[in-house]
Parts: structure tokens; sequence; C-alpha cells
């Protein structure tokens, strides 16, 4: 069990990653961004390629580039040639299927067998107990998550949260609200690519369907975390994530370890509980108005 | 200062619901003017701010502003020079942002406020409270706080003072004050007025008061189908009355006036 623990941590914290970038596009823009399930997957190809080659810390940077590139293409999609933001993302998304099928050298999977990872080249010749494994991905998801609050701190990162709240604003204070949406985009995808790259160097393999339903397990990591602690500031919000993501790894391995729910069935059990969730205030108000009209019909009132 | 020259726009062209919202308008403001608009509904007196800020591009003619033509510059470019308050209370502020935030937006218009990965500073809260003090809304103890929590009255005077952070060349107001209680559209106007006055901005204020066209600024503009029907300013304005302006109105459009905003406010 404490194994168990422990890899459910490292997972939390590398697929926090996920999570923050949906905090960025989903709560501070309020797009909701498709291309996450393929740029996930791109992410973990371009970091699983290159640490094959030998440029496991190389990987990345590669990486996060190389989701940012796919963030741009959805964002110019949606703000320049006028496609439905949702649209735009599953466009980007089917697209990087074959992109991500090219970074893999036109396979469908990629193992590194000997090659290091960073998290070998880390250990050296350390024990392999895992603890390096959980160190490096807690490190890499605090400082991810204290570069993007000082990033939303700026003035350009003030531009992309008024982005998200009230464009006329935005466009009022001599701001592109389509560049907002870029820089956004942009940097949620190299989150979201960096979770990949983390992802496909610690299991050191990549597999072309690695990503699927990964944006509704994020916006699961997301809505946990802010159950649980709020989202009234940003910093909240981005510990949230963390936090939030970490739960959802927590329950998956039990779930997995004591088997009560068949683990097949999880992806459903998430999807019914995102759904809920969402739909949650619209729940809350129909069944209150429901209860109000019941009322008013007892009263013998209309 | 502001020079339009025989602007045109047409909406939804060719189809049923065609509408020629402006039609050959022109208008030259001076430095330092400020304009009251009235008309009916319908008579393109919003389409006119949009057209000058930028929301869509005219059909034909010029925009010049400052000697500057701006005919197909985008919304966001011109902003850098132009104010602008909405009716509506929430469309000029960020709900969920603090104050301080807001303002510090308002202020990226500036020449200092750009470098995009700067920070708001100590100076820059200093100033925002300083300017927030001139509101006499208390506004500059609570600056760490959502703009969403304030009322409809405190946040069109905090927008007022975002449009005009850093003094733009040319101030949009449509009717900011109408959606706003009688007491508070008082107080925004009056904070207008200073302002305006301080700043010695250029204004243009679509309004349904027409007492309050005839008593603030300089020059009263009259619109009906998408032109400027009447034009008083000096002399003539000075001893006008509501009635007078009616009466000039019917005249020059052969038409009574059909706003029932504007013939029932007092």
């Amino acid at each position: 069990m404490p194994l168990i623990t422990q890899t459910a941590l490292v997972l939390g914290f590398q697929y926090a990653l996920v999570a923050m970038a949906l905090f960025l596009s989903y709560r501070i823009l309020d797009i909701a961004d498709l291309t996450t399930d393929g740029c996930f997957v791109l992410g973990a190809a371009v970091s699983v390629t290159m640490a094959a080659a030998g440029h496991p810390i190389l990987a990345i940077p590669a990486a996060m580039a190389a989701g940012a590139c796919a963030g741009a293409v959805t964002a110019f999609l949606q703000t320049r040639m006028g496609v439905p933001s949702i649209l735009a993302g599953i466009i980007t998304n089917t697209g990087l299927y074959t992109v991500n099928f090219m970074a893999m050298g036109r396979k469908a999977n990629v193992s590194l067998l000997r090659a290091e990872t960073m998290f070998t080249l880390l250990r050296g010749n350390g024990p392999a107990n895992g603890w390096i494994e959980l160190l490096l991905s807690a490190g890499i998801a605090i400082l991810a998550g204290a570069l993007l609050y000082l990033f939303l701190g700026t003035r350009l990162g003030l531009s992309i949260r008024a982005t998200g709240d009230n464009r006329d604003m935005v466009r009022a204070s001599s701001v592109d609200p389509s560049f907002t949406v870029t820089v956004g985009l942009c940097a949620a995808n190299a989150l979201t690519a960096l979770s990949g790259a983390v992802v496909g160097q610690y299991q050191k393999t990549v597999d072309i369907n690695l990503g699927t339903g990964i944006v509704v397990i994020g916006l699961a990591c997301l809505i946990i975390g802010e159950t649980v602690l709020g989202r009234r500031t940003i910093a909240k919000g981005i510990v949230a994530v963390m936090v939030g993501s970490i739960i959802y790894r927590l329950i998956y391995a039990y779930v997995s370890y004591t088997k009560v729910v068949p683990v097949e069935c999880l992806k459903l059990v998430t999807a019914i509980v995102v759904a809920l969730a969402i739909a949650a205030p619209t729940i809350k108000s129909g069944a209150s108005f429901e209860k109000r009209k019941l009322t008013a019909g007892r009263k013998g009132g209309r | 200062m502001l020079r339009i020259d025989d602007i045109s726009k047409t909406f939804n062209p060719g189809t049923v619901n065609e509408k020629t919202a402006l039609s050959h308008l022109s208008l030259h403001l001076r430095q330092g003017e400020l304009a009251s608009i009235i008309g009916s509904n319908g008579a393109g007196k919003s389409t006119m701010l949009n057209a000058i800020a930028g929301s869509f591009y005219v059909d034909s003619g010029s925009i010049t502003l400052d000697g500057r033509d701006i005919t197909f510059a985008p919304d966001h470019k011109r902003s850098k020079v132009i104010g602008r308050l909405f009716q509506d209370p929430m469309r000029g502020t960020a709900p969920s942002m603090t104050i301080e935030e807001n303002l510090a937006l308002a202020y990226l218009r500036s020449a200092q406020g750009k470098a995009p990965f700067s920070r708001i500073t100590k100076k820059d809260k200093e100033l925002f409270a300083e300017k927030l003090k001139l509101l006499g809304m208390g506004l500059e103890d609570r600056m760490s706080q959502p703009v969403g929590l304030l009322s409809g009255g405190q946040r069109q005077a905090l927008t007022l003072l975002m449009a005009t952070l850093v003094t733009p060349k040319l101030l949009l107001l449509d009717e900011h004050t109408a959606a706003l209680d009688p007491g508070t559209a008082e107080k925004v106007l009056e904070l207008t007025s200073r302002i305006v006055a301080e700043d010695h901005i250029t204004c243009l204020m679509v309004t349904h008061n027409m007492k309050q066209a005839l008593e603030m600024g300089d020059r009263v503009l009259m619109m009906a189908e998408g032109r400027i029907v009447l034009d008083v300013s000096g002399q003539e304005r000075a001893g006008m009355t509501v009635d007078d302006l009616l009466r000039r109105f019917r005249a020059g459009t052969g038409k009574e006036l059909d706003n029932d905003r504007i013939l029932l406010s007092d």
C-alpha cells in the first residue's frame, strides 16, 4: 500500500500540470480547449523520442515548445479564422494524431528500454525506491505552479485574466484579445505537453492513445480541488488543482488496488462526476424552482 | 480634434434585415468641446459612437482624430486615445478581478505601463489610490476587493476613472448614467463634468435627458435616421428650452420625436 500511495502521488503531481493548463484555459480564459488530449500525447511523444535519442533533459523544453505550437494553431483558428473555439480544439486535436504518429517515427508506440530518462539521470547509482521520481515530479509541478502564479500577476497575465472576464474591457485597455487568447492557449498547451513529457519519461513509454480522456480527467481534478479548497484567488486555484489531481490519483490507486469498481469503469465514473459537477448549478436552481412550484400548488396559489 | 466626414454604414446589406444606420453623417468637434447627442430610438446615436470607437468599420467616409486618420484602425488601437462608457455598468470592468487590477489594466494605455512582464508597482498603487479618492466613494480602502462586489454606480464611477486614468483625446459616453438610480446618476454626472473640464477632454455624450443636454457642455446634436438633423451651440443654445428643442426637431425632420424615455424624463 505505501508503494501505491507513493506512485499515486507521483502521478498526481505529473498530471496536475494538465489540470493547471485547464485552470488557465477553462477557468481563466473561459475557453474549453480540446487540444489537450492530442497535446498531451505530443508532449510525451517528443519527450520519449528525444530521450531515446539521448537528450532526456533537452526533451522537456522541446516538448513544451511543441505543445505551445499546438496551442498557437488552436488559437489562430479561433481568433483569426472565426472557427468556434471548441471546434478549433477538436480540429487541432485530430491533426495532432498524425503529427504524434510522425513524432514517434511512424510507430504507434515507443519504449525507452535502456535509454536514460531525467529520472534515471538524477538517480545515478542510487536506490530505485521511487523517492527521486516523487521529488522531481513534485518539484516540476510546484515550480510550474509558482511560475504560472507569478505570470498571472504581470500586466500581460492581468490582460489574460481580463479576457475571460470581459473582452470589451480588454479592448478598451488597448490590448487585442486575440493576442491574449493566443498567449494563454500557448502557455496552457505548453503545460499540458510538459505533463505528457514527464509522464512519458516516467513510464518509459508512449502510446498514440495515451491522451484519450485526459481533458475530462484534468477537469475532474480541477473540480475536485475547487470543491475541497475553493477558488477565490489565483493562488488558491493553482494549489487547488494540484490537490485535486493528487486526490484523483489516490482514489484511482485505491480503486485499482481494492477493485471496488472495475478499473475499466473509471473513465465512465470520471465522466459522470465531471458532468454532475459542471451541471450542479443548473440542477440546483432547477430543483429549487420545482420545490417552489410544489409549495405554491399546495397553498392553492396560482 | 474629431472630424467625421460623410460616413455611412448599412447593416446586413442585401437582406430583408437591411438597415441603414448611418447615412452621410459629418461632424466636427473642437478640442475640449462637449457635445450632447439626443434623438429617437434607432436614430443612430450609439451606432455613431460605435463607428468612432471602431466596433465596426464604416462603409464609406473617413474618421480623423487629432489629425490621424483612424478610419481603418482596429478598436483596440483606437482605445489608446478614446475612452468609452456604456449604459451597462457591467461592460466596463472585469468583475472577478480586484479594483487595483482593473485600474492596472486601464493604465496599460499609458506609455509607462507597457512592459508585459512587469508587475503593479507601489507607485502605481499610490496613483490609483489617489485617483480613487477623488471619486469620494471610499473605494481607495477596498482596492483588493473584486469589482463584482461593487454597486452599479460604483462600478460606473470606476469605469469613468479607468477611461480617463490616462487622459484620452476623446471620451464617448453612451447614456452612461441611464441605468443608475437618480442620486447616483447625478453623482456620476458631476464627476464626469469635473474630470472632462479638468483634463480638457473632447467629449461626445449620448443622453435621453433633454434638460441635461441643454445644461451640460457646449453643444447639442440631434440625430434622426442616421444623420445629424440639428446642431445648436453658442448663443442660440443659451436661451433654449426643452420645448424649443422639440419644436426645432419637428421642423427639421417633419416628425414628432418618438422616444418615450426622452419625453417622459424631466
